[in-house]
């Protein structure tokens, strides 16, 4: 019965072929579509809780036994992440129902939000790193799609940019396996692990291992961002809020997996590196966070501070912080869709993009600006929202290791993100209601909903952390313990 | 033999970084096309060139030649493929719809 953990990565995309085929019946697309999340959400809870009673499952293709086949592998980390990835992609598809129009619809705009989870759900399961390249490439090449849908002036011009360079760091992404192949003769994670662990990581391996972090680094949004805050503010805004909550995610998942399963026998060159990085990724991060005027701008700069806060946990590699930096990786994914889904609606309530000339929302959407008080305090990290047991763990982690000064970086990054959004909030949201009753454009019903939801997961999540808690402190044991992976992976044929 | 190949592939990356420094969009397209060429090369020769027999089991003595590597860039070669036809396609809209197929034309506004 390992066969379900093929389904998060099957299920979307044989669903997204046959809505193909349902082109003209938009209300059968919605339908199906949603139902597939749903169900791809239920199916991934059920693989969380088996792996808590049987350990790690994995499913060999074609029955290959590894090192030699392709294969999936679901410990605690990619179920986490699967199920968290397919919530999020069912609340953003209730938004699209009322948000993203019948010219979007009738052009495959479900089929491609499939592939695009689809290609997700493979990477975060995907035991085989060239299975890895293979994934990443099916989510590009959806991303690609819903980048450039609509043909809007401003979406061609930035999606040429970011087609360009995910091109490039795919074609980095090759070299880099090359030099793995030719160096340990193989592509399966747990074995490639193995191997280096026997040779040793010597100058040549940390070479590899800093080129995979540089292809990471720019999916993840790691330093290397100057693409994103573009390519983020350009789409419709359901697209953004997904993009904003998944796929820098899968750069992080990727950094993760590999600086803890593959390379971590240097930590002081390369986890050193990662905190340098995500040390200058939080310094400009927050620079762009306060200097901008353009809404989604503020919240494009606010995903690069999350990333940057993220690999902090990554760098100091202890077992908290990285517990820490699960629990920031789950909440994150809910609050920046949230984030992205409020800012894009206030944008069409107000059809103005820079915060200064908005006000006094509150007294026109009550309902509405409160959940931007939420997600504000969330993103800032004050209890109980969700954003709080991340940072206290990643910080708690660090300071255990003595890394201060990434600490200090950390925490006065939280002051700057809730100063960024308090800014919004108080110009925007308070201040002179300048929108009269008659102007006052309704608020659906469908864009309220998931921004609700939304709001209810991350309050959730803040105050139910221990339902949480077991599921993520298996995770952190997992990457902490690179041995638990490999046996499961290498021994015993299940 | 893999020195030569090597050297080639030197040489396919250095042209294809040149063409992707350009303005013109076209350009920029064909360096990623020549780039996926480089690193194609690149695998191959990673798996070693000209060693051992066929890969069918039974048909030689052993010891067979690394199949693995042409798998790999059967794939990569897809992949590619599939997104030069997309970036072709976004460049000729693009240059319909904006008008130019210069890159520093296509920086956007600075204002915001």
């Amino acid at each position: 019965m390992n066969n379900i953990i093929v389904l998060p990565l099957i299920l979307p995309i044989m669903v997204g072929v046959l809505l193909v085929f349902l082109r003209p019946y938009i209300r059968l697309q919605r339908i199906i579509s949603l139902l597939t999340m749903i169900g791809v959400a239920c199916i991934s809870v059920y693989i969380l809780n088996r792996i808590q009673t049987e350990g790690i499952m994995r499913l060999d293709f074609g029955g290959w036994k590894p090192p030699f086949g392709i294969l999936f592998v679901a410990d605690s980390f990619s179920a986490l992440l699967v199920l968290t990835a397919s919530v999020v992609t069912a609340i953003c598809l209730i938004y699209a129902f009322s948000s993203i129009g019948e010219r979007h619809e009738r052009m495959f705009f479900y089929p491609f939000i499939l592939f695009l989870v689809a290609g997700v759900n493979g990477s975060f399961l995907t035991g085989d790193l060239f299975n890895l390249f293979v994934c990443f490439e099916v989510m590009l090449l959806a991303s690609y799609v819903l980048v450039t849908l609509g043909g809007e002036k401003a979406q061609l011009r930035e999606s040429i940019k970011y087609v360009v360079i995910n091109i490039l760091s795919s074609w980095f992404f090759l070299v880099a396996l090359a030099y793995l192949y030719g160096t340990v003769g193989t592509l399966n994670m747990a074995h490639i692990s193995e191997r280096v662990a026997e040779a040793g990581q010597g100058p040549l391996l940390t070479t590899v291992s800093i080129l995979f972090l540089i292809v990471f680094s720019l999916k993840a949004g790691l330093l290397l961002f100057f693409w994103l805050p573009g390519s983020y503010s350009a789409p419709p805004t359901v697209i953004a809020a997904l993009f904003g909550a998944l796929l820098t995610k899968v750069g992080i998942y990727a950094l993760f997996r590999t600086f803890t399963l593959i390379f971590y026998h240097e930590p002081s060159i390369t986890h050193n590196l990662i905190g340098i990085m995500a040390g200058i990724t939080l310094i400009v991060g927050c620079m762009g966070a306060v200097a901008y005027k353009d809404v989604r701008q503020i919240a494009s700069y606010n995903v690069v501070i999350a990333v940057g806060f993220m690999l902090i946990g990554l760098a100091v590699g202890t077992q908290t912080s990285l517990e820490g930096s699960i629990y920031y990786i789950i909440h994150d994914m809910i609050a920046k869709a949230m984030l992205f889904l409020l800012v894009g609606t206030m944008i069409v309530l107000t059809g103005v993009t820079k915060f200064d000339q908005m006000s006094g929302l509150i007294r026109n959407y009550p309902l509405f600006s409160w959940m931007f008080f939420v997600v504000t305090c969330s993103l800032a990290g004050i209890p109980p929202l969700s954003g709080f047991v991340g940072k206290v763990l990643v910080g708690q982690g660090a300071i255990e290791n003595g890394s201060y000064v990434l600490v200090a970086l950390a925490f006065i990054s939280s002051v700057v993100v809730l100063y960024s959004l308090l800014r919004i909030f108080l110009n925007s949201i308070f201040g002179e209601t300048i929108i009269s009753p008659e102007d006052e454009l309704p608020l659906k019903k469908g864009l309220l909903i998931p921004i609700v939801l939304l709001g209810i997961g991350t309050i959730s999540l803040g105050l139910e952390a221990e339902v949480l808690s077991s599921y993520v402190s298996d995770a952190a044991n997992t990457l902490f313990n690179p041995s638990i992976y490999i046996d499961a992976v290498l021994s015993g044929n299940k | 033999m893999e020195t030569l190949i090597i050297i080639l592939i030197g040489i396919l990356t250095a042209v294809a970084t040149y063409l992707i420094l350009s303005r013109n969009i076209i350009r920029v397209i064909l360096g990623t096309a020549v780039f996926s060429h480089a690193v194609h090369l690149l695998i191959l020769t990673m798996g070693g060139l000209k060693k051992g027999s066929v890969p069918l089991l039974k048909e030689a003595d052993a010891p067979y030649t690394d199949a693995l590597p042409q798998a790999l860039i059967l794939t990569a070669i897809v992949i590619s493929f599939a997104v030069t036809a997309f970036i072709l396609v976004l460049a000729y809209r693009a240059y319909q719809d904006l008008g130019s197929d210069d890159l520093h034309a296509l920086r956007g506004t600075n204002d915001e």
